[in-house]
């Protein structure tokens, strides 16, 4: 079940996805709406699941995490309890942040912290390298990411 | 700036639980709500917390396709990176935009209603773009852990 969604809302999307925090009233300012009438339509949106679990963006350098790398995994077994064993073995490791179930070159695409190249280089040792079923490993450090609205 | 004990700790309830009120988080990390309200607030001008957004659900919004586009450029242009990534910018279905130091130069992320609608954003506004030495696709399948906290 779809909810039919106007200009108006998409605004309001939009507005929530850059600041979750944003009061109703500050919405309704914003696009020349009464405070619960932006309630409404806030109250709307959420209920009808069009957003998933809150982001909270933090500056992962000054946090003493310089190195974000994105891995591509090929399984070297496959089968149904392959992909579970490795599924559960790979998220529970902490630094490990996306796991992907994807098709074409590679069967997962993970995302992982770390704070920099030599510690990458332990999580990829001693984590990663040992997960039940990973065969071939391709790392690509990431050096900027943007995130853009979408077709809002 | 310098971050302490304490705003680990503010930023781990944070990212814990982005949804509950300062007053209530505040109570759970044991300090009083002004403090923890005034060390956030220092931590937001330091941009260590960039923001708390909400994520876009983009399935519910009709986008079933998810696809991540890896692509390599033409690097004996030397604007190579600066055009594509500006072009990239006006495809209204790229949802993040990625660089990185690897195999992979350039990462998009986009979305698609369904198969014939990525074959014709593919089609009409990725192929297009400037510069592309050879481009790969990896369909998401299925996302398995979506995790935005980081081990602070």
């Amino acid at each position: 079940m779809k909810i039919e969604l106007d200009e108006i809302d998409r605004e309001i999307i939009k507005s929530l996805s850059e600041d979750a925090n944003l009061s109703a009233g500050a919405i309704g300012r914003r696009l020349g709406l009464s405070q619960p009438a932006a309630w409404r339509r806030i109250k709307r949106i959420r209920d009808g699941g069009i957003f998933k679990e809150r982001r909270v963006d933090l500056d992962l350098n000054q946090l003493g995490f310089g190195v974000t790398v994105l891995l591509g995994i090929k399984l070297g077994s496959k089968g149904r309890v392959a992909l579970e064993e490795f599924e559960r073995a790979v998220c529970a490791i902490p630094e490990v942040q996306t796991v992907q179930h994807v098709l074409g070159l590679y069967d997962y695409r993970v995302k992982i912290v770390a704070r920099d190249i030599s510690d990458f280089e332990r999580i990829l040792r001693r984590r990663i390298m040992t997960l039940p079923g990973a065969g071939n490993v391709e790392s690509n450090v990431l050096l900027s990411e943007e995130l853009r609205p979408g077709p809002l | 700036m310098h971050i302490n004990d304490t705003d680990r700790r503010i930023l781990r309830y944070i990212q814990a639980d982005p949804h509950s009120p300062v007053s209530e988080l505040a109570d759970r990390a044991g300090l009083t709500p002004a403090l923890f309200a005034r060390r956030l607030e220092r931590m937001r001008e330091a941009g260590i917390l960039k923001a708390i957004r909400e994520e876009i659900n983009w399935p519910a919004l009709g986008y079933e396709v998810e696809v991540s586009l890896r692509f390599n450029l033409d690097k004996t242009a030397p604007r190579a990176f600066d055009d594509f990534i500006e072009a990239a910018r006006n495809v209204p279905e790229v949802i993040s935009i990625g660089t990185f130091l690897g195999q992979v130069d350039v990462r998009l992320q986009i979305i698609a209603k369904d198969m014939s609608d990525y074959q014709r954003i593919y089609r009409e506004h990725i192929l297009p773009l400037p510069h592309i030495a050879d481009i790969e696709a990896l369909m998401l399948v299925a996302p398995i852990q979506e995790r935005s906290a980081v081990p602070i």
